[in-house]
């Protein structure tokens, strides 16, 4: 076993661990905190695959972004300090369902790589290439523009949503 | 002389090998010990830091400043560190111990990590990535998390307060920043910044894209919490903020990690936009490529401490009213028209330089028309409230007179 296969088997048992102290923990924001944990062993995860591109991004998008929101709606609504509900409610055994799916269907994408049979994997040449490719990708008729393109229109829904949520009401509808 | 860096790396890495070290072994050694080095270098600035800007500041406001321990004071950091670290930590009731004590740790973390793709001379840098833009602001996230775990785990109202507000700039501002951050980006054509250093040979970015220059300094001086935009722990208001439960040498990282940041943003202010380490023969002598970058840093850092010693504290409204209102939309018009500019530029054959000052110019422009026709509306949606509030009040003060 290499250095690096030993790296990767300790960061994944971290990983896993933490995923599973999202879902144990009782404080929300524990919680919240143990979904960092998780997210970052991810971006080392790519960092171990020479994807700086995406380990950077999932630092930025998902501990900048949805961690802190989560943490931050989490302060917001709850009772901070003293936070600790029931862990789970009537509906677990679907979500336990749904989680058990989703894994089969990507363990079952995972095992079509073509890659897989191979004893030895070629190593990753030029990354800026691939990474220009994947920029190119996205705005390629051919490719991935559309989903992209949903993708931002979704997001501007969701946007326009909250502005709208957020808006005080009209003082004319209210009255001074 | 053409390369003492790299000699030194060579020399160290000759000298572990020679010690019966392998290779690769004595590489990931020469790593580590570069990350030691230079964070440590980076904090140990921090104590001439701090004396730097608290004696900046006095003469800005015509005090003198430290001047008891050592020449001009300079030994007074020292003498506040020891007294920091003599002092008692105390772990307050009813906070969350794991998480109060992790929070100081990421917030300088965040700040010295900064540090290892900043370009320090030529061919010095902690690790060329080639998402080096991306990195920063990655890490500039973690230490929004740290403030917010702070304020939480104190289980203290001003604490959480102080979170909350810091959350709210610290976010919101991020927005023009990665906006801005995107120009050298798309100038240069790559995210790396050796790369970014590289291709202001020419002319620097500050001269190509004045507008996101400005824009990343003033938001970053708002991710720094530095005034005006230190609302983070306005002491007239919260108290201390974020970190009022913090004693002893856990609130010195916090003072540490916020001073060291007001610094790190001025370097990086520097290499994104003035030329990092170039100049007349930084080529040649990579010692001289230093010099130039710590000049130009120590001059925006100069322009921080300054605007800091200037301008009152913003309200809360006004922080968020600026960032959403203004600096905001503007970086999406600068961001979308330096894209064009930069495609017009072949196609015109003018230089790239005037395009692109005629292209910030027009924006400038069009900013303050949009800005005037603001202020006149405001302007009169108030004098419209206080005619409506006179009127009122004419009656009341017409009967008071009868009597």
């Amino acid at each position: 076993m290499t250095l690096l296969q030993a790296l990767f088997l300790f960061l994944a048992a971290v990983t896993l661990g933490a995923a599973i102290m999202v879902v144990t923990s009782p404080r929300l924001v524990h919680a919240a905190l143990w979904l960092v944990l998780t997210l970052a062993g991810i971006a080392v995860v790519f960092v171990l695959l020479e994807a700086n591109f995406l380990a950077a991004v999932q630092v930025a998008i998902y501990i900048g972004a949805i961690a802190i929101l989560i943490i931050f709606a989490v302060m917001l609504t709850r009772r901070v300090m003293t936070d600790s509900g029931p862990q789970v409610n009537r509906n677990w055994w679907m979500a336990a369902l749904v989680a058990l799916l989703l894994f089969v269907g990507l363990l079952g994408l995972l095992l079509q790589a073509p890659q897989l049979g191979q004893a030895t994997l070629q190593p990753l040449t030029n990354a800026d290439a691939q990474l220009e490719d994947l920029g190119l990708a996205l705005v390629d008729v051919d490719r991935y523009v559309l989903p992209f393109e949903v993708a931002s229109v979704l997001l501007l829904a969701a946007l326009i949503g909250a502005i709208i949520t957020a808006r005080p009401p009209d003082p004319k509808e209210v009255g001074e | 002389m053409g390369d003492p860096f790299g000699a030194i790396g060579q020399w160290l890495l000759d000298l572990l090998t020679g010690w019966g070290l392998a290779p690769a072994l004595a590489a990931v050694l020469l790593k580590f010990l570069g990350a030691a080095v230079l964070g440590t270098a980076v904090l140990v600035l921090t104590f001439f830091l701090i004396w730097v800007e608290r004696k900046v500041l006095a003469r800005l406001q015509d005090r003198l400043g430290p001047n008891r321990v050592g020449p001009w004071g300079i030994f007074q950091t020292l003498a506040d560190a020891l007294k920091l670290v003599v002092k008692e930590i105390i772990t307050p009731r009813g906070v969350d111990v794991v998480v109060f004590y992790l929070a100081p740790l990421m917030a300088v973390m965040s700040v010295v990590s900064l540090w290892a793709v900043v370009p320090l001379a030529p061919r010095l840098i902690g690790s060329d990535i080639n998402v080096g833009v991306l990195y920063i602001v990655g890490m500039g996230a973690v230490g929004t998390l740290a403030i917010m775990l702070a304020g939480w785990s104190s289980n203290n109202k001003y604490a959480l307060l102080g979170a909350f507000r810091s959350v709210a700039q610290l976010v919101s501002y991020e927005v023009p920043m990665v906006l801005s951050l995107i120009l050298p980006t798309m100038l240069a054509g790559s995210m790396g910044m050796v790369e970014i250093v590289e291709q202001q040979r020419a002319v620097w970015f500050v001269a190509l894209a004045p507008l996101a220059a400005l824009i990343f300094f003033v938001s970053s001086i708002a991710e720094a919490g530095k005034a005006p935009f230190d609302l983070l722990e306005a002491e007239s208001e919260i108290v201390a903020g974020y970190n009022i439960e913090y004693s002893g040498l856990v609130f010195g990282m916090f003072y540490v990690a916020e001073f060291l940041h007001g610094f790190t943003i001025s370097a990086l202010t520097a290499v994104l936009f003035l030329g990092g380490w170039l100049g007349p023969w930084a080529d040649q002598f990579p010692l001289l490529g230093f010099v130039y970058f710590a000049v130009k840093t120590a001059v925006v850092y100069f322009c921080v401490i300054w605007i800091r010693g200037s301008l009152p504290r913003f309200r809360i409204d006004q922080v968020n009213s600026i960032n959403w209102k203004l600096i905001t939309p503007v970086a999406l018009a600068t961001l979308a028209v330096a894209a064009i500019t930069d495609k017009l530029v072949p196609l015109l054959g003018w230089g790239r330089l005037p395009l692109h000052l005629a292209a910030n110019g027009l924006i400038v422009v069009v900013t303050l028309f949009a800005l005037r026709a603001y202020a006149r509306s405001a302007r009169r949606k108030l004098d419209a409230r206080l005619d409506a509030l006179h009127r009122r009040a004419q009656p009341a003060s017409s009967t008071s007179g009868a009597h």
